[in-house]
């Protein structure tokens, strides 16, 4: 042995507070990021009990009180073209669109990160030739790459996911490679490889702390184009199916209100829009909190 | 010192190491030229002696440390240690990289900004299979070793450190794998001249507590003259010369030698700089000069300079120069008196 320690516990250090903890409390300060988490928290937590908070069942139907406006007795937000209730539609509506949000981003933050960062650590011809490959799906135009994919494998959820998924691997590949690259050339890694541990020891212990938090940041910017695109994917017909309640295809189905119950009709819009608007704003709170200079 | 004549077998044997990087271009990346970085250094490195490595900017001093390393790949020549060459089943390069350590020049840089110092210290022993917990407790002890409170610093981030904090925590990384050669790579150069002082004095007595052996690569020749027992001097990706310290401080023989040591400042008042010191940058090392590469700067350089390359040749003291006025019948008119 080195050095003689006698004692059987290592005794106490003072430890300051990691990275993680001091991104969290500065995301604290941030009265604007931390009202979207919440309005994030409740969303999800409305999606997910569902079932307990709508009033009335979001598939039953009657001709007679169709379209009627918000503000009606017993139909807080009025009823749709088939006399379904739109307060509970809406409610039970978040579970398939933040579903179709956040699945996709999630699935390709895994794959693209991969690829990203095996691109970039390893450089040289494997980055060529991933990045060049990932270069081919950006040619396309994003809603246009989702329209193709989940057109050619037909309408439905599953579908959809896939289709997103694949259009979102390539920018996350491309933010996980040029993060990775810049980290890959810091003298810590070299000195990491001078101590002789492999290329996956390396990017488990010395990368991938120091690349995840951008590209995750990344990712969560994502997920409010992932959510506008399944509900352009619905709206076409290409996502989720009637009667499901979808906040896209909702706004397809009530389209032809637009002049009689305006108000109605936006509805769905408004939905969509203040969840992406508050997964945007929380993104930005995420990466000021943790742009530490250090 | 002269750990030359001292040490039967050097510990490290380098021959004839070369890295010419490509420059690419084109679609295809083919390589049209290369810089001639390293181009054919040989040395020997022996067991406790501290070898300085200097030479100005850009004349491959850093590129031979990670040569030495194998942080890049050599486009020639061999390393052996102990004997065994390196990067051959004798000698794995995972055992090779236990025995030989580096210290960067950026203590910034080279510590991973999200791990503890502990667990900056304490990942290559786990490479190499020590417990976590066993490698937190040498990381421990090795920060008591270089002068930091293993309490108070155990526990910290880097940038919760000052540079010469964060250089000693450097330091005990590279010595938490045990190795037997540590590489310093401009390793006080971006300090304080007062820290600067003080890690030089830790790095003695480390040196002499864990029986190390050093290759102290600086600009810094004062600095050089203060820890080393030999000394290389590098020009454009060669070794102009290579002596004990004090034989070359004092009896330099390579002009450029001469030129670089004229460039020191004295704190004598009486001893003037008198030399000339070199005019103009080195040459491009994509295009390096035919014959002697000092020839274009040279104030002795003959016309034989520019078609003859002089090769490195020593004497009984170990003190050896690669210039074409020491060669016996190689066409300088310095040469006429060297004997056979």
């Amino acid at each position: 042995m080195f050095f003689s320690m006698p004692a059987n516990t290592l005794p106490a250090i003072e430890r300051s507070p990691g990275y993680w903890l001091t991104v969290w409390r500065r995301f604290l300060r941030d009265p604007v990021a931390v009202t979207a988490g919440l309005v994030i928290l409740a969303l999800i937590l409305m999606a997910v009990f569902a079932n307990f908070i709508a009033p009335h069942d979001p598939y039953q139907g009657m001709a007679l009180r169709r379209l009627r406006p918000p503000g009606t007795p017993n139909f807080f937000l009025g009823t749709d073209e088939l006399g379904r209730d739109m307060l509970s539609r809406l409610i039970h509506g978040g579970r398939i669109s933040l579903f179709m949000g956040v699945t996709p981003v999630f699935l390709a933050l895994f794959f693209g990160a991969a690829i990203g960062i095996v691109a970039g650590y390893a450089g040289g011809w494997t980055n060529t030739l991933l990045m060049r490959t990932i270069d081919v799906f950006f040619a396309f135009p994003s809603v246009l790459l989702a329209i193709a994919i989940s057109g050619a494998m037909g309408a439905g959820i599953v579908n959809g996911v896939i289709a997103l998924t694949l259009v979102f691997i390539p920018p996350i590949a491309r933010v996980a490679e040029s993060v990775t690259t810049g980290v890959r050339a810091r003298d810590f890694v070299e000195a990491a490889r001078a101590s002789g541990a492999n290329a996956l020891t390396i990017i488990r212990k010395h990368v991938l702390g120091n690349v995840l938090g951008p590209i995750f940041v990344y990712s969560m910017s994502l997920i409010a184009v992932s959510m506008i695109l399944a509900s352009g994917l619905s709206f076409l017909g290409l996502g989720v199916k009637p009667p499901e309640p979808d906040w896209g295809l909702m706004l397809n189905t009530l389209r032809t209100a637009i002049y009689t119950q305006p108000l109605l009709c936006a509805l769905p819009g408004v939905m969509i829009f203040i969840t992406s608007i508050s997964f945007n704003l929380l993104t930005d709170g995420l990466r000021s909190a943790m742009d530490i200079k250090a | 010192m002269s750990a030359a004549t001292e040490h039967a077998r050097p510990l490290l044997q380098v021959e004839a190491l070369a890295k010419h990087f490509p420059i690419k271009s084109g679609l295809f990346g083919r390589a049209r030229n290369f810089v001639y970085a390293v181009d054919g250094v040989s040395f020997d490195v022996f067991d406790g002696e501290t070898l300085g490595i200097v030479g100005e900017s850009g004349c491959g001093k850093s590129t031979t440390a990670r040569l030495l390393m194998q942080l890049i790949a050599p486009t020639g020549g061999t390393i052996r240690f102990d004997g065994k060459v390196v990067g051959t089943p004798e000698l794995p390069l995972k055992e090779f990289r236990r025995q030989v350590q580096m210290v960067f020049q950026d203590s910034y840089a080279s510590l991973n900004p999200r791990l503890t110092v502990e667990e900056s210290i304490g990942f290559g022993p786990t490479v190499h299979g020590v417990s976590e917990r066993e490698a937190n407790e040498r990381a421990r002890s090795l920060l008591d070793r270089v002068g930091l409170d293993p309490v108070r610093f155990a526990g910290r981030f880097t940038h919760e450190l000052s540079g010469g904090q964060r250089q000693r925590v450097n330091i005990a990384r590279a010595l938490a794998l045990q190795p037997r050669i540590l590489i310093l790579d401009e390793a006080v150069s971006a300090l304080d001249k007062s820290v600067e002082a003080q890690v030089l004095n830790l790095l003695l007595d480390l040196k002499d507590e864990f029986r190390l052996t050093y290759l102290f690569i600086s600009h810094d020749l004062e600095v050089v003259r203060f820890m080393a027992s030999r000394v290389l001097v590098m020009y454009l990706g060669q070794v102009a010369e290579l002596g004990p310290t004090e034989a070359l401080y004092t009896g330099s023989r390579h002009p450029y030698t001469t030129a670089l040591l004229g460039s020191m400042l004295s704190m004598d008042p009486d001893r003037r700089t008198e030399a000339a010191p070199i005019a103009g940058d080195p040459p491009n090392p994509i295009d390096p000069p035919a014959g002697c590469r000092f020839h274009t700067r040279c104030p002795r350089a003959e016309p034989v300079c520019g078609q003859a390359v002089p090769a490195l040749a020593g004497d009984a003291a170990g003190h050896a120069v690669s210039c074409l006025m020491y060669m016996h019948g190689s066409g300088h008119s310095a040469a006429a008196k060297v004997a056979a």
